[in-house]
């Protein structure tokens, strides 16, 4: 119950060890940290030394000694020889020149893929107004269900003027982002209830449900659940209905992440102390009002960093669609190095589709940690 | 025994009935057979060592506790397992903890707010109004705008009553109110709860807080081991204490003060 803001800075603080007291200027910042004896001044120099060695390395390889494209032979194919040559000297960034839109669009129709290429900005544009504050209003649902059901639009078409695009042909980023998005928008109203369900004494039944839904999916690996989805999951369907398999690998993902997030919610829900329910109990709010106005808004706010860490780690997950023959982001690297002339620069590709991975992950982990200061600015405990 | 005849002079319908309440957390006998009568507009002070069922039984008046045997009637309605009449009894009767159980994440104005907008429907303004008015009289109206963590204790516990009573509650449950306070902080809650008394609020509190109970209370009941021992006017039990147990109580308290 320590709040930072709140006379802290009238507790004159005892003084600090010389080394550590603030604004003595970098010389003597360096002198204190690294340099203080003849063994830390060693080590420094050495790990310098490498760290160095290593960055002037990947600068030469990466940039001084690249090849940022390459010619076309006659028969339209990418002549690569410059790059064979050039192999283990200069990186061959060529190839995600190349490449680039097939990695980030797949099999989608070349002269339509700036359909696949809005659908990429307008789910970006989505995570930015959802990050902002200001917009935590009930409309945001709304916008949700708007941009969701515009991306269904862009990406089928047939209505519109839009050539129908089926979604064998789908691939690249989209996937990635279609099922992270669409994954963790239904996986994290169902984990809020499974884990409200859990704790429900009053109702038995429920509670096993939501114990058994939890203990299973945990207790098997992502890819199993897949294949279920896709190879066993039609056995049981009747004849002629056929669910296709980007939407049966999206119910497993939100299954699977669901099970997860549960979990956390409900760390969230058991840190929360009992006198917050009893007021709300003695105020007579109903259930619903005292789980949505008093319950979750604290148990959430609890809960950020696991939270958050879950959805960094269902966001990679999704790459495991793979094992199904569904073409994410990861997958489309792979096809891409499987052309002749590109086999055999997969480093190049792979950093490539690293860039793509870090940034969305970085950006949820900075956001994440925006997030948990501002709340915690704004008041209390 | 024959506590529950004495009523001290305040007479009316009753407010609260609790008839022969039993209740056990497993094989621990919490309440036994507690028979209490509490009359409109009368005020009554629950005393009794650590564990005597004095909070379970106060908590089990707005069903924060259920019972196993016996009936609680408060404002005529029985206490079931009927949701509906636990949801009319919550909204007549208002409670303060020990604990103050602020909502942290809502500044004050907002934590007396939030239950006549949602329970009572009542327009924002309007519970702004209202909430604004009881702050005042608990005299914190300048902290509206903040959130819990920023007050002091003795704050806290104010906007706690003053919450309780945005929902213009028949009866007050006060349980324990100023057990987690220090020293200088309790006199500006029990002057508050003075203030609730002389208007006439039908109260029943928790306390080992004696100055207050006997300018207050009208009756004093004294409970141990989960049974009421001994009921009376404060004088009457203060002064002239029947049982041992009584006198053992009372020569701690008077120790520890």
């Amino acid at each position: 119950m320590s709040d930072a803001s709140l006379a802290v800075d009238h507790i004159p603080t005892a003084p600090r060890a010389q080394e550590k007291a603030p604004g003595l200027g970098p010389w003597a910042w360096l002198r204190a940290n690294l340099f203080s004896s003849w063994w830390s001044t060693a080590v420094t120099l050495a790990l310098g030394y490498v760290i160095l060695r290593v960055l002037f390395a990947l600068f030469e390889w990466g940039v001084v000694n690249a090849i940022w494209s390459v010619p076309y032979g006659a028969n339209g194919m990418a002549d690569t020889s410059v790059c064979q040559n050039a192999k283990g000297i200069g990186a061959c960034w060529a190839v995600l020149t190349d490449k680039y839109r097939l990695i980030l669009f797949g099999r989608y129709p070349y002269d339509e893929q700036w359909r696949p290429a809005l659908v990429v900005l307008l789910f970006i544009g989505l995570y930015v107004v959802s990050a902002m504050r200001r917009f935590w209003r009930k409309e945001l649902v709304l916008v949700w269900i708007a941009v969701l059901a515009a991306v269904g639009v862009l990406m089928w078409g047939g209505v519109l003027g839009l050539t129908p695009v089926s979604e064998d042909a789908w691939g690249g980023l989209p996937i990635t982002l279609i099922l992270a998005t669409f994954g963790l928008a239904f996986a994290f109203p169902l984990a809020v209830l499974v884990a409200l369900g859990r704790r429900a004494k009053r109702l038995p039944a429920v509670r096993l449900l939501c114990v058994l839904y939890v203990e299973l999916i945990r207790g098997v690996p992502l890819i199993s659940v897949l294949f279920m989805a896709s190879v066993m999951f039609p056995l049981f369907m009747p004849e002629g209905l056929n669910v296709n398999k980007l939407l049966r690998a999206q119910i497993a993902f939100i299954l699977f992440t669901g099970a997860y997030l549960a979990e956390v919610v409900r760390g969230g829900l058991q840190a929360l102390p009992k006198g917050q329910a009893e007021a709300a109990d003695a105020l007579g709010l109903g259930y619903w009002q005292k789980t949505m106005l008093i319950i979750l808004p604290q148990a959430l706010r609890l809960v950020i960093p696991p939270l958050v860490n879950t959805f960094i780690g269902s966001f990679k997950d999704t790459s495991l669609v793979l094992i199904i023959g569904l073409f994410d982001l990861l997958t489309m690297g792979k096809v891409a190095l499987s052309d002749p002339p590109w086999q055999g620069f997969s480093t190049e590709v792979y950093i490539g589709l690293a860039v793509v991975y870090i940034a969305f992950c970085f950006a949820m982990s900075t956001y994440s940690r925006s997030l948990e200061r501002d709340l915690n600015r704004s008041g209390q405990r | 025994m024959s506590h529950t005849a004495v009523s001290n002079g305040v007479q009316g319908p009753p407010a609260i009935v609790l008839d022969k309440v039993n209740k056990w957390y497993g094989a621990m006998h919490v309440l036994r057979d507690v028979t209490l009568t509490v009359a409109e507009k009368e005020r009554v002070v629950v005393c009794g060592p650590s564990g005597s069922g004095k909070s379970t039984m106060i908590r089990c008046i707005n069903r924060l506790e259920t019972h196993q045997e016996g009936r609680i009637v408060v404002d005529g309605t029985e206490l079931t397992d009927d949701i509906r009449a636990l949801d009319t009894i919550r909204r007549e009767v208002g409670m303060v903890f020990q604990s103050f159980n602020l909502f942290p994440h809502l500044t004050i104005l907002e934590n007396c707010t939030l239950a006549p907008i949602w329970v009572r429907k009542m327009p924002k303004a309007e519970a702004e109004a209202l909430a604004m008015s009881y702050l005042e009289r608990v005299k914190i109206p300048e902290q509206a705008k903040k959130y819990p963590g920023q007050l002091s204790g003795g704050q806290q516990q104010r906007v706690a009553i003053a919450r309780a009573l945005c929902m213009n509650p028949k009866i007050m449950l006060f349980d324990e109110p100023t057990s987690a306070l220090d020293p200088e902080m309790i006199k500006e809650v029990l002057d508050t709860m003075i203030g609730l008394a002389d208007d006439g609020m039908t109260m029943v509190c928790v306390t080992h807080e004696m100055g207050f109970a006997r300018q207050v209370a009208h009756r004093v009941v004294f409970m141990d081991r989960g049974e009421i021992v001994e009921s009376g006017t404060p004088a009457a039990v203060f002064e002239a204490p029947r049982t041992e147990r009584l006198k053992l109580f009372l020569s701690q308290i008077l120790r520890g003060h």
